[in-house]
Parts: C-alpha cells; structure tokens; sequence
C-alpha cells in the first residue's frame, strides 16, 4: 500500500517561490494545465458509466418492486449494505476479484448510487395520485402502458433528482478511484497533496464536473417536465 | 347496433350506440369477509337510459359500478353488456369501449387536455388527425374553447374545466357505455348544479347507457331515468324511475333515504306545462260584460283576469269591474305571481306560498297568458299516477 500513497514531488524545486513555498501559483497553473486534462476525462468516463450503470440496475429493480412489494425491503437492505462499505474498502475487496484498474473502480461505484437511484425511483412512482393510475386503468390501459405511459413520467421529478444526487457524490467517490488504479482527478490531487496549485487546479476541477454534470441533468429534467411548470406557474 | 335507439337523434358522432346492461345476481365478496359487498344484484338498464346508484356510503355502490368493467373482478353472478357477459372479455379492450369518469377525475397532469382526450383512441390506433378532429369535437360538446384549452395542462385548468375534461375523455371514443361515480361530488354547488343541467342537455344528444354512482338522493332524481337504492350490504332495496321511488318508497329504509319531503320532491320532477293548467278567464278592457261573464263561467277561476293587448297579465278585476255594459279597469289585485312554462312546479308552489295566493297566471315565452296554475293543480299534481310523470332527466 505504501507506493500508493507515496506523494510525488510533481513540481521541481525551482527559483519559483511560490512553487518552492507549495503556494497558489496562477502561473504555475496555466503552465501546467494540461497535465490535468486526461485524468478530468478519465473522472468523466468513470463518473457517467458508473452513474449510467448504476441507473440500468437500480432503475429496473424498482420497477419490478413496484409491482412486487415484497421485494422492497431485501432489495433496500441489500443495496443499503452496499451504500454503507466504505469505498476505499470496496477497492481493495474487489482488487482480487477484478484486479486493478477502470473495472474494479465502476463496480464500486455503481454499487454505492444503487440505492440513491432505487430509493428515488421506488418514490417517485409511489407519489404517483391514486386516481390517476385509477382513471389509466378504468381507460384501458394495461399494466405495462400505465407504468411507460403515466408511471414513470409522473415519477421523473423524483428520478432526476435522484440521478442528480447520485452524480454529484459520484464525482466525490471517483476521486479514490486511483487507489483502484482507475486515474481520474484524485490521482493528481495525492500527487501532490502540499501543493497547493496542484490541489486547488485538480480538486477545482472535480468541482466544476460535479457542477457540470448537475445542471446538465437538471436542464434535461426541465426538458422533458414541461407540466411541472404549468402548475407552478398557475 | 341496439335496434331501440335507431329513433333517436344521431349523436356527435357517427356511430350512436348505446348498450343494453345486465346485472344478474352478480356478487362481490371480498376474502375474510363475511357479508358480500354486492349481494345478488340483478337489474336492467334499457340502452340509452341514466341508471343512478345511489345509497349510504358503504352500500357497495361503487363496487357494483367498478365490477360492470371489470376493475373489481365478480365473485358470483354476472354482468352482461349487450346480451355478453363481461367475464369472457379481457379487462383492458373491455374498459376501452367503456367510458370511464371518477370523482376525483384522474386527468394525466403530464399530459396536454388534448393528449388527455386522446388517450384511448390512441390506444385504439387512430391517426393522429382523426384524433385532433376528435378531441376539438369534443371539447365544443362539453362547452370548451378547442383552441383556448387543447395545449393547455390540467393544473392550468379550473375544477368545472377539469371535469369537463373528464367527460370529454371518457366521451373520447364514443362508448355505448358510461361510467361515473360521483363525478361532480368534488364541485361547488352552483357549478355543480350547472354541470349537471349540460351532462343532461348532453345526454339528451348522445344518448349514452350509463351507470352513475352517487350518495345525493336529489343528485340521483335530477339525473336518473332510473335509481336502483341499495342499502348496507350491497342489497338492492327499489329500482325505479324517480317519481315512483318518491311515490311509493318499497320499505322503510327507502322511505327514510328519500327523506320526509318526498312529495315536495316529486314537485320538482314536474314543470308547469307537464300539468293541466285551468282555462284563464281573459278579459281586455272595454270588452262586453256579457262576454266577459261567459268565460268566467267557463273557467275554474272566480274572478276575471285582465290582460293587455299582447295578452300580457295585468292584474285580478274585481266585482265592480263587471258593472255596467264594458268591462272596466277596476284591480282587485295585482296578478302575481307570474309563472313561467318553464318552471319546476316545487319553484312554482315556493312563488304561490311567498306572495300568499291560491293561482297564478302562466305566461308563455312571449309573456302571453296560457293558463292559471292553482294550489289545487298542485295538490293533484301530487296524487299523479308515477307512470304519466316524466322522469327527472326528460323534464329537464
């Protein structure tokens, strides 16, 4: 474990004081920008696979449980194990298993947003009015027209911010992903941990992604709810 | 294509078609419970008829309702559409050709009015022009502007143009069948009475069959052409057209659901011109007493009533106006109240009481006098035989 954490001098001792001093250094940044470039794209690819697998699974399974109330509680204990183990944990478990690198990093993360997106799915569709499903049912519509049709439209506000929630903390988590030898922003942040341009530059950027990502998924949110602003408007 | 309806004015759309629905000892009992929630219902509703469920709550008139399209399935008995048992259909296509409106109204708040109304004739595979045609038809019937109110969502719509919807939607295909289980309970009186008084004037147009639930005695005389009463265990109590539920109740539960003013209420199933009005002995000024004696004598009025040159009421003459050889314009009293064609016979009696007086003049729609309606008419009025009253709905 120690070569992992072994910090890297990623600067060289120059006549530079404010380099040598480990202090903010706009110039240093600009210089250096490039180096952040691949390991911000490697926090995306992590971020949004792990995010969009993780919506597949827990998407699906609270759809199933909808209609099979049984399944919730198990389904909610189970993802609700894997939500608590630690991620850091869950690399080296997995390392074993998947060996280092991209995949071991996606399955930790997929299992941490489960039950974020489960949960959010599950009450979107149970906040959906009793007389509406009543009145899709007394018109015709079988089970599976009424979930596509008046279920899950009903249920996006809640799904989307559920989805939200989970690639915000998503792009937090992806920042251990090294320690599973995926890259990303984190990597660079424990390169150089007393450096402060380096910190600030890396961790400014994982930030920005967060706050990228969120508001993307809210502008889609607003895309496709029109109603929700009908009625608010009114 | 129900031969019985072959007479009656073509709907909005092409197809008029009204079904005929059975009950026939059909029972729902629910797992762990002892008593049936619908015990053995059996009735007819003719094809084009309102049949109103009405009772206590707990009655099992909603169940009944709900089990005719299959949303509660039938534990025992049947229910038969058109001569077809609904227990042989599968439940989605059979609630397709069954309109379908609840109290809550249930509008899709993600989806346009427009795409609200055309979701079962999506269903049905229609083309997209077919149904904006149709849903603009329908928007009209129910007293919507199409283009005022097609894009709009529900929440940006008031309870009367939601429920207006409603009906729309459940109108969308054209279904010999209706269902509505209170679907103007959630509205306010004064709307309510007007959302009533257009499904009637509707009603009267398309001449659906439907089954309509409510817990509103005077709601089920005003809309009924037939009232089935059920009572506490799903057990029908009478099935019949208003005026002879009001007239002869079956049993004391009836008697008593009804309410103690149910003669009053068989007053408002009636209009004026529904009863036989008294000849009113007409007299102008200037007129021959001797003319004027005879219609006196020809009518069941004791005094002269004087009218202008358009036949309008001008007041009661009195004895002195007889004197002589013309009749003069001696008033012994105003002639009120003036009774409209149009009125129900309780609002006319309430106009007789108020202003103290055993007649009133009636006037036709251009204020000319056609007739006197009495204290004593109305006392008839009420021993009627039930056949020769019309029912709520034809009265309207």
């Amino acid at each position: 474990m120690s070569p992992l954490l072994a910090q890297v001098q990623i600067h060289e001792r120059t006549e530079d004081t404010c380099v040598s001093d480990n202090g903010f250094c706009p110039d240093w940044i600009g210089d250096n920008f490039d180096r952040y470039v691949d390991p911000f794209f490697q926090h995306v690819v992590l971020t949004v696979v792990a995010v969009a697998i993780g919506f597949l699974i827990a998407f699906s399974l609270a759809v199933v449980a909808y209609r099979r109330r049984w399944l919730v509680n198990p389904i909610t204990q189970i993802t609700g194990v894997l939500y608590t183990i630690p991620s850091i944990a869950a690399f080296f478990l997995l390392l074993p298993i998947t060996g280092r690198g991209f995949v071991t990093a996606t399955v930790a993360l997929v299992a941490y947003v489960l039950l974020i997106i489960f949960r959010n799915v599950l009450t979107g569709l149970d906040n959906v009015p009793d007389e509406t499903k009543d009145a899709g049912r007394g018109m015709g519509l079988t089970d599976r027209q009424l979930l596509w049709r008046v279920e899950v439209p009903l249920a996006l506000p809640e799904i989307m911010a559920g989805l939200r929630i989970a690639v915000t903390t998503t792009v937090g988590l992806a920042t251990l992903a090294f320690f599973a030898g995926a890259g990303g922003l984190g990597e660079q942040i424990f390169a150089d941990i007393n450096f402060k341009s380096n910190v600030v530059t890396a961790g400014g950027l994982a930030v920005a992604l967060a706050a990228l990502l969120d508001g993307a998924i809210l502008l889609v949110q607003r895309l496709i709810t029109p109603w929700t602003r009908a009625a608010a408007a009114r | 294509m129900n031969i019985s309806d072959s007479a009656q004015p073509p709907g909005p759309s092409a197809r008029p078609h009204a079904a005929t629905l059975e009950f026939r000892e059909a029972t729902k009992r629910y797992p762990g419970q002892t008593a049936p929630a619908v015990n053995e219902l059996s009735l007819t509703v003719p094809a084009g008829d309102i049949c109103v469920l009405v009772g206590p709550s707990g009655c099992g008139k909603t169940t009944a309702m709900r089990m005719v399209n299959r949303m509660i399935d039938i534990t025992a008995g049947d229910i038969l559409l058109d001569g077809h048992s609904v227990r042989e259909r599968r439940p989605a296509e059979l609630r397709r050709e069954i309109g379908y409106a609840i109290q809550q109204i249930g509008l899709f708040p993600h989806l346009s009015v427009a795409d609200n109304i055309g979701t079962v004739p999506r269903l049905l595979g229609w083309d997209r022009e077919r149904i904006r045609a149709r849903v603009d038809e329908l928007l009209e019937l129910v007293s919507l502007d199409p283009v005022e109110t097609r894009s709009r969502y529900p929440a940006q719509l008031s309870g009367g143009q939601r429920q207006r919807v409603g009906v729309a939607r459940a109108l969308a295909v054209d279904p010999p069948l209706m269902l509505m289980d209170e679907p103007f309970g959630a509205i306010d009186p004064i709307n309510r009475e007007r959302l009533q008084n257009e499904f009637l004037r509707l009603q009267r147009e398309i001449r659906k069959t439907v089954v309509f639930v409510t817990h509103d005695i005077d709601e089920a005389i005003k809309m009924g052409d037939r009232i089935a009463v059920l009572q506490q265990g799903g057990k029908l109590a009478q099935y019949a057209p208003p005026a002879e539920l009001l007239m002869y109740p079956a049993d004391p539960f009836v008697e008593d659901f009804v309410g103690a003013d149910r003669a009053l209420k068989r007053l408002a199933l009636q209009r004026v011109r529904d009863v036989d009005l008294w000849k009113a002995p007409l007299v102008r000024a200037g007129e021959p007493i001797a003319e004027a004696r005879a219609k006196l004598a020809d009518s069941e009025v004791p005094y002269p009533l004087l009218v202008d040159d358009h036949g309008r009421p001008q007041g009661w003459l009195s004895d002195r106006a007889l004197v002589g050889e013309r009749v003069a314009k001696e008033l012994r009293s105003r002639a009120t109240p003036i009774l409209e064609l149009d009125d129900v016979l309780r609002d006319a009696l309430s106009d007789l009481l108020a202003d103290e007086a055993q007649y009133g003049p009636v006037v036709d729609e251009r204020g000319a006098v056609t007739g006197v309606l009495s204290i004593e008419i109305l006392s008839h009025a009420l021993k009627t035989d039930p056949d020769e009253v019309p029912s709520g709905a034809d009265a309207i």
